[in-house]
Parts: C-alpha cells; structure tokens; sequence
C-alpha cells in the first residue's frame, strides 16, 4: 500500500473530526449571542465587559445632546464625521429596524451592510440551507455552515460584525399566515427574494401594513433596483399589475447569475434602506434603476406613480388584511413560493426510461444513439460518453444527423434490422428531454425514448462520480 | 441647398432612426443582440410614428423567436416595461405615444431572480 495513502486518508479523518467538532462550538457560540443579546435588550446594564466586547451603555442623554454612547460614537466615527448623516442620521439609524426576507445572492450583502451601518434590529427570514453551489455568490455565508439553514449562518455573520445591534432570525418560509406578523415588526422591508409570487406577497403585506419597500433583483448578469410603497410611490403592482407568464421568469439555478451581479444590487439595496431609515437624499422611489453588468451600463429611469385603479395601494379598493390572508399567490402567478425544480410529465410510461434501466442498454450493448438536448454550454460542464450534442431549439434542423447516426449503429450492428436502431433522449433533469421525444415521435422516430430525470437522476441512481450542477 | 433641404424633408417624413434596446433576457429573442440602431418606415400617408406602429415592427423585424415572449394582443407582454428616452411609457400615452427622430425605445423584462 501506498504509505502517502494512508496518510492522506488520516488527514482526512482529522479533518473531517475537527470539521464536525467546529460546527457543534459555531452552533453553541451563535445560541449564547442570541441569549446574550435577548439579555442586553431586557436589562441594558447587565452586559459583562470584557477586552473584546466592551460595556454597551444604555440608550440616554450623552450629555451632549444625542443618545449615543463613546462606543458608538467611536464604532460609527466614519458615519458621524458626513456632514449630511452625522450624529442624527445614525441615531436614527440606531433606532431602526429592517427585515431582509432571503439570505441569499441579495441578501448577503445587503444584511453584512445593515449590520455593520448598525441598523437597531435586523429580521432575517429564510427557510433554506446552505449549498456548496451557493457559495460563489452568498458570500454571507461561509463552508462551515453549508448543510446548515441560511438565517442561522447569516445571523451568525451579523452578530460577529456588530454584537451591538438585535439580530431576529425567522427560520421559516415567508407566506399569507405568517407575513403580516413578522413585517408589522419592522420599520423597512428588503426583498431579496429570488420569485415572482414571494414578490406579489411582499409589496401586498407592505401596503397592507404602510411599510417601505426596497426591491431588489438580478439574474445573469443583470440587476434591477426600485423602492416601492414609499412617500405615496407606486407599489409592485402599480407597475405589474398582471403577473408575467412563469416561463419568462429566469432562475438563477437555470439561466446562471455572475456572483458579483446580485453582490451589487444588494449593496444597493442595503443604501436606500438605510437612506430611508436615516431620512437622508432622495431614495429611488418612482425611478428604477437597471443594472448592465456585461456593458457596464447603469441607467436609472423614470417609472409611473401609485395607479389609482391598483388592486393592492389604489384609491376604490385598498387590500385589506384579510384580502391578503386569503391571496393565493401561487395561483396569481402560476408558480411555487417555494421553487423546487419543474418535474414535467408529457410522455407515457413506454416512452420513458429510468436510468438504472439506461446503464442495462449500456452493459448489454444495446446498438443505439443517445441524444444530449442540452444547451452547448451545459454539455461542455459535463456529458455522458458516446452522446451527440444537438440543443433542443437546433433539433428540428439536425433531424438529417440522426437519420444517419441511427443508420451507422444498424450498420455496424449488422443483423438486426428489425427493430431499427434505439434513439435515446437525455437533459439535465428530464423535461427538454420529453420535449424533444415528442416531438421525435411527430417527426416519426417512433423509438426515441427519455431517460427519466436526465444526468441529475444518472448521478444521483447510476454513477456518483458524475458532477452535478 | 435648396434641393437637399427638400430631399432631407422627404427622408425624415419617410423614414425615422430610432435604437431599440431590450434586457432583462428579452434580447434573447433578437440573437442575443441588445441594442440595434434601425431606420422605420413610416407607413405611407401616415405623419407620424407610435409606439403601436413601432412594436409591430419590431415584431416583424426584430423578433426571431418566440414573439408571445415579447408581446401579448397588439401590447408588450406582462412583466415588460417600456421606457421611451429613459421613461416609462405609461406616463407618455403607451402605444399613443409619439416618436421622434433619435428616440431610445428600451424593453426589460422585469427580474425575479436573487
């Protein structure tokens, strides 16, 4: 044996150990500051000091005309030292509470601002955990907590920043039921949600509730900006009063987003909610701002107002709260709060196969052609051996290509022409796939099959060792 | 001069350069191509272009797939917002809207991603 081998293997463990060992004393540290805070909030003087965290001193007369303590005033200097904040801008700031709904792409740094700026309480709602492929872009969260929800690693973030401010965490998924409590808790609300009715809901409980709304979004390598529901602006749907049919709602897990595209919208997001909470310049309200990453083109443009005839803020009919409660928002815009990835079902069963039934074909040598319909770039991240790449918008024009393939393996085969060669169909994750098995069968190739829940179901049943993504 | 003031008369009433910009993903219903510079004709006898007039050529001339991803009825679909000169078109008449010589018509699908 390989004595380098062993060695490796070893560190490994080691590692692993020390890994698991540092997450349970994360865990612990991030459930003592959340004790130590509730604490502080209910007894201002009974914070311990010590060389790092030193004593928070209660929120009264300084003596020289405002509340903030020497620590404030040295922690926040830079803040107090612009003319147009100074002393009152960050008072007010200090008093001030914001609710960043999604810790994700937008959320990261638009809470790691809140944070640091010293916002009074900061709500983070989130219902997910922390992914590997997050990472590149949630630069909020770091490897230790991945497999860990969101709101915890986040608000472990905050707390590490600023001891000083109240961090809320709501370890649940925003919906009708729980929206209308959590937001009245809050002076601002951030969305840096990644959907459309999460959107819809948002902007509604806002006019319900008479709160500011800082709206930020990106996907690929573009980003959108606005403030809603602020000094008798419009809301969302003032300016999307119809939602836009779900297959024109790009996702990031699908169309890809360059990390640093949604870093900047989230910074952005995180300076108009503290313009608002600090009363200084003039937020984006009534203009939106478009975000070019590729062109390097910033455009701010000018929008409509608040419509009088909007269902949610307009004059005749103002959402209720009980309207909201009983909203569905999944029906309006025909799309989950929650996006799970789309599992289509256009084909019958013996027109399908699974991949364990595939990996047969392939040990069995079975004469066939197998069809990758993924875009080209997909295919270049990873493909399965022996597959012709031919893009599901390309198929119709490629039809030729698969005529002569299917011919070559017959050939090749020899005898058996009976059955005529096999076509096989596979995507990323089964839906193209059926796609284009149908309209293969149109088009006569009346043995194409799908490979049920494409590469994402060969890595996950047949072959671990191909890379998902 | 004479003669080119009158020829540059019969171009501007016959023909109008405009850009045309789409985001948002839109652009990927023209090739992937976000802004183009282009001349409209302005149909014969009319005075004027609209922004009725200019979407269906866009539709005709610009679009290469997918037009119901661009446009609904004789409108932009939900979900586009259309800005002329950097302004919504809702706050200058929407299709009734006005064109003129070196306007910036811009589409952007709205975002939901984060």
């Amino acid at each position: 044996m390989d004595p380098d081998c062993g060695e490796a293997s070893r560190i490994l463990l080691q590692l692993e150990t020390l890994k698991s060992t540092k997450t349970e004393i994360e865990r612990q540290i991030s459930a003592l500051e959340a004790q130590l805070q509730e604490i502080n909030l209910q007894h201002p003087n009974a914070t311990v000091p010590n060389g790092s965290c030193p004593p928070v001193i209660p929120s009264v007369d300084s003596g020289y005309g405002h509340d903030l303590s020497p620590q404030m005033i040295y922690r926040y200097s830079r803040h107090l030292l612009l003319p147009a904040f100074g002393v009152q801008g960050q008072s007010k700031l200090l008093k001030s509470s914001v609710l960043v709904v999604g810790a994700g792409g937008l959320g990261s740094p638009a809470l790691l601002y809140l944070a640091a700026c010293g916002v009074g309480r900061l709500g983070i709602v989130d219902h997910d955990v922390v992914e590997l492929n997050n990472m590149h872009r949630q630069i909020i969260h770091t490897e230790g907590f991945i497999g860990q929800p969101k709101v915890r690693s986040a608000a472990t973030a905050c707390r590490s920043i600023n001891s000083t401010i109240q961090v809320v965490e709501y370890q649940e998924p925003l919906r009708t039921s729980n929206a209308l409590e959590i937001l009245s808790k809050y002076d601002i609300i951030v969305d840096a949600t990644d959907n459309a009715p999460s959107r819809y809901m948002i902007s509604d409980c806002c006019v319900v509730l008479g709160k500011p709304l800082v709206s930020g979004a990106a996907v690929g390598l573009e980003g959108q900006l606005t403030v809603f529901n602020y000094n008798d602006g419009p809301c969302y749907r003032c300016l999307f009063p119809t939602p836009p049919p779900a297959t024109a709602c790009q996702r990031c897990s699908d169309s890809g987003v360059l990390g640093v595209v949604p870093g900047v919208i989230g910074c952005l997001q995180a300076l108009e909610a503290i313009k608002i909470a600090s009363e200084i310049g003039e937020a984006l309200s009534e203009r939106m701002l478009l975000f070019d990453a590729l062109s390097g083109r910033i455009r701010i443009v000018k929008i409509r107002g608040r419509s009088l005839q909007c269902v949610a803020c307009g004059e005749n009919a103002p959402f209720s709260k009980q309207q909201f409660q009983e909203f569905d928002y999944e029906k309006f815009t025909q799309s989950p709060l929650t996006p799970l990835p789309l599992k289509l079902k256009l084909l019958r069963a013996d027109s399908r196969i699974n991949t364990k039934e595939y990996k047969e074909k392939l040990v069995s040598g079975e004469a066939h052609v197998l069809i990758d319909v993924r875009p080209e770039h997909h295919f270049k991240i990873v493909s399965l051996p022996n597959s012709l790449n031919i893009p599901l918008p390309s198929l119709e024009s490629r039809l030729p290509e698969i005529s002569s393939a299917l011919k070559e393996k017959e050939e090749h085969q020899g005898t058996d022409s009976g059955s005529g060669g096999r076509l096989y169909v596979i995507c990323r994750r089964g839906n193209d796939s059926q796609r284009a098995v149908q309209f293969l069968h149109k088009m006569g190739f009346t043995s194409a099959r799908d490979i049920i829940g494409g590469l994402e179901g060969w890595a996950h049943d047949v072959d671990p060792n191909v890379p998902t993504y | 001069m004479l003669l080119f003031l009158l020829v540059s008369k019969l171009c501007r009433f016959s023909d109008m350069k405009l850009t045309v910009e789409f985001g948002g993903g839109l652009e990927l219903l023209c090739n992937s191509v976000k802004i183009h510079n282009v001349n409209v004709e302005l149909q014969s006898g009319a005075e004027k272009l609209t922004m009725k007039d200019l979407l269906s050529w866009i539709r005709t001339n610009l679009i290469k797939e997918r037009p119901e991803m661009f446009m609904k009825g004789d409108t932009v679909r939900p979900g586009v917002l259309a800005l002329v000169n950097d302004c919504d078109w809702e706050l200058s008449g929407q299709l009734d809207t006005t064109l003129e010589e070196k306007d910036v018509v811009v589409f952007i699908s709205t975002l939901h991603g984060g």
